[in-house]
């Protein structure tokens, strides 16, 4: 479209500015608090840089015990899960993608069923907690949601296209099937290894549900942040309403931990862009 | 792209022979079946709770020696007191959430679509799906800021809105709201993509015919995406039921639980927190099951009025 640029054109632009500053606002505000003095804070909370600077909010933060095995357990379940989900869920990928597998039908079909049709909260609930016993168990954590069968799906495509002399040459060199996964195609696949990879990281990272349900004595970093904001409210009430001058209070520490618990996603960012729509619009090539 | 391959193997029948020569592929694949059956299948197997009576102390039982109660554990959720309100809010923040998020997503789309300026186009799509991944947890910490009483809205107007702490539909609104300002920007995304695979040539003609913006986007930009519209309505519809239990719970408090409360948060409430395990599984099974029915109807509606079907 070769117009001439209009003032439509700048009307747009003012609008998606307002967009703009309607989805950072919140952000920057969590970020400014987080750094602002908390009884400061009290006063109005409604600010985007910090009046009163302060760092003591992360330092209560990083020197309470209470946060360190929140953040220990989010970043291990973020490091094992995603390293399970991507070996296993390219595992299976490949045998999936061989044509001439005697299951290959069979097993798509099955699992591509699960996609559809689920069993619901209560029965996912009785199976882990009472036929698995895996309440509290970080296994909970790794198992149970090990396999997506859409990423499963985003790479058995990947693999649909890869160019199949590869694999032949190395079965006439006679490599088995395993190693054919593993030396020729595993290493091909990294592009769709790193989207899944984001995807199960992502995942891992964000979630809370599984620790609500089923493992509350394994606080994730997620968990961590629903508890304080649960208490949050109440306690903020009795220091507004007493006047006392401590350092820290509940409000600041959540944005504190809000913005440590935000930060992995902001890094990854950039990355997920540029895979994550990629995996989008991938998702659809199924057969 | 599958098709090569196909040509180059000739079908395989099952035979103890077929299975010796692919034993890796089969050690490659049967433990994630298992997984699969362990994992997905068996907690379908337990929907047969919801026709039992299955309490903590009769669920070690095999289940032939559990109570058949038929179909007695619906009959009991429908007549709870709490039934009607569940209905009420999951369907009302259900409706006004695919109505509003759907006319959001497809505004942003077209006029992000209008954006000339390429440059700013790419950081404002970058920037609006950011939210997106950012945990439920995280957003309902930033939403207390903003909603709370004396948030950043009330301070912002100098007026106290009790956003959150009105007992009424009026949260409704705000957890839409919040889930909008989440998604936009990703829900966006597949109706930017559709309208990328219009032909480029159909608006140069209608430029040629001196249409104007307006005009190309009604006759141009919406028809092309009217399919994706059409498929993506047709699978919220079918959703309509499985509000989150997750979104509901993190954006609640006691004060305005009345009109937050979800079929899948009352199921859990009553299957788990009650004990009440039969019960928890009906309550689930029928939102399965309505959901089912929404989305053969919508489907149904799709075919009758000329739009191509999703099944």
């Amino acid at each position: 479209m070769k117009n001439k640029v209009s003032i439509v054109d700048y009307l747009l632009v003012l609008v998606f500015v307002v967009i703009i500053v309607i989805t950072l606002y919140p952000f920057l505000n969590v970020l400014a608090i987080s750094f602002n003095d908390a009884t400061d804070t009290i006063k109005n909370i409604n600010f985007i840089i910090p009046r009163m600077f302060t760092l003591s909010n992360y330092k209560y933060v990083f020197k309470d015990t209470d946060f360190v095995m929140p953040f220990v357990i989010s970043v291990s379940r973020t490091l094992v899960g995603t390293l399970v989900g991507v070996f296993t869920t390219a595992m299976l990928a490949y045998t999936l993608s061989r044509r001439d597998f005697v299951f290959h039908k069979t097993f798509t079909v099955i699992f591509v069923v699960t996609m559809y049709v689920g069993g619901g909260l209560i029965p996912d609930y009785l199976l882990i907690m009472r036929t698995l016993h895996l309440g509290n168990n970080f296994f909970v954590y790794i198992i149970p949601g090990m396999i997506w069968v859409y990423n499963m799906i985003l790479v058995r495509s990947y693999i649909d296209g890869l160019p199949v002399a590869l694999q032949e040459a190395a079965k006439i060199d006679g490599a088995n099937d395993f190693q054919i996964w593993y030396k020729i195609v595993l290493p091909l696949c990294t592009p769709v290894i790193a989207t899944i990879a984001l995807y199960y990281a992502v995942g891992q990272w964000n979630a809370f549900m599984d620790t609500y349900l089923y493992a509350q004595k394994l606080p994730t970093l997620q968990f961590k942040l629903y508890e304080i904001m649960n208490q949050a409210t109440m306690k903020l009430d009795i220091h507004s309403n007493s006047n006392t001058s401590t350092a820290v209070t509940p409000m600041s520490i959540r944005m504190a931990v809000t913005i440590v618990a935000t930060l992995p996603i902001v890094i990854v960012y950039p990355f997920l862009q540029k895979y994550f729509i990629g995996g989008m619009t991938l998702g659809s090539v199924k057969d | 792209m599958s098709k090569n391959r196909q040509t180059t193997k000739k079908k395989n029948r099952l035979s103890l022979g077929i299975l010796w020569r692919q034993r890796y592929l089969l050690a490659m694949s049967i433990p994630f079946v298992i997984w699969l059956i362990i994992f997905k299948y068996i907690p379908l197997w337990g929907w047969t709770m919801a026709f039992q009576e299955v309490k903590p102390a009769t669920f070690q039982k095999p289940i032939f020696e559990r109570t058949f109660v038929g179909l007695g554990n619906f009959i009991k959720a429908f007549k709870d007191r709490l039934f009607i309100q569940t209905m009420v809010n999951t369907l009302g923040v259900s409706i006004i959430g695919i109505t509003i998020g759907t006319i959001a997503a497809i505004l942003f789309a077209v006029m992000l679509n209008e954006v000339v300026f390429l440059r700013f186009k790419k950081i404002t799509q970058t920037i609006s799906y950011l939210p997106h991944f950012v945990s439920w947890v995280i957003i309902a910490s930033i939403a207390k800021n903003v909603f709370n009483d004396g948030g950043v809205i009330d301070s912002l107007f100098g007026k106290n809105f009790h956003l959150m702490s009105t007992n009424s539909v009026l949260i409704w609104f705000v957890i839409v709201f919040i889930d909008i300002w989440k998604e936009v920007g990703w829900n966006a995304i597949i109706y930017l993509s559709a309208m990328a695979g219009i032909d480029p040539g159909l608006y140069e003609a209608a430029e040629i015919d001196g249409a104007n913006r307006l005009q190309r986007i009604w006759h141009i930009t919406l028809p092309g995406i009217r399919p994706t519209i059409i498929v993506l309505l047709i699978m919220s519809i079918g959703g309509a039921l499985n509000v989150g239990m997750e979104r509901q719970m993190l954006l609640s408090n006691p004060l305005v639980e009345d009109y937050t409360m979800v079929l899948s948060w009352f199921s859990y409430k009553r299957g788990i927190g009650n004990s009440d395990y039969g019960l928890g599984t009906a309550i689930g099974v029928f939102q399965s099951a309505v959901g089912i029915t929404l989305l053969l109807i919508a489907n149904k509606i799709a075919g009758l009025i000329g739009e191509d079907k999703l099944i």
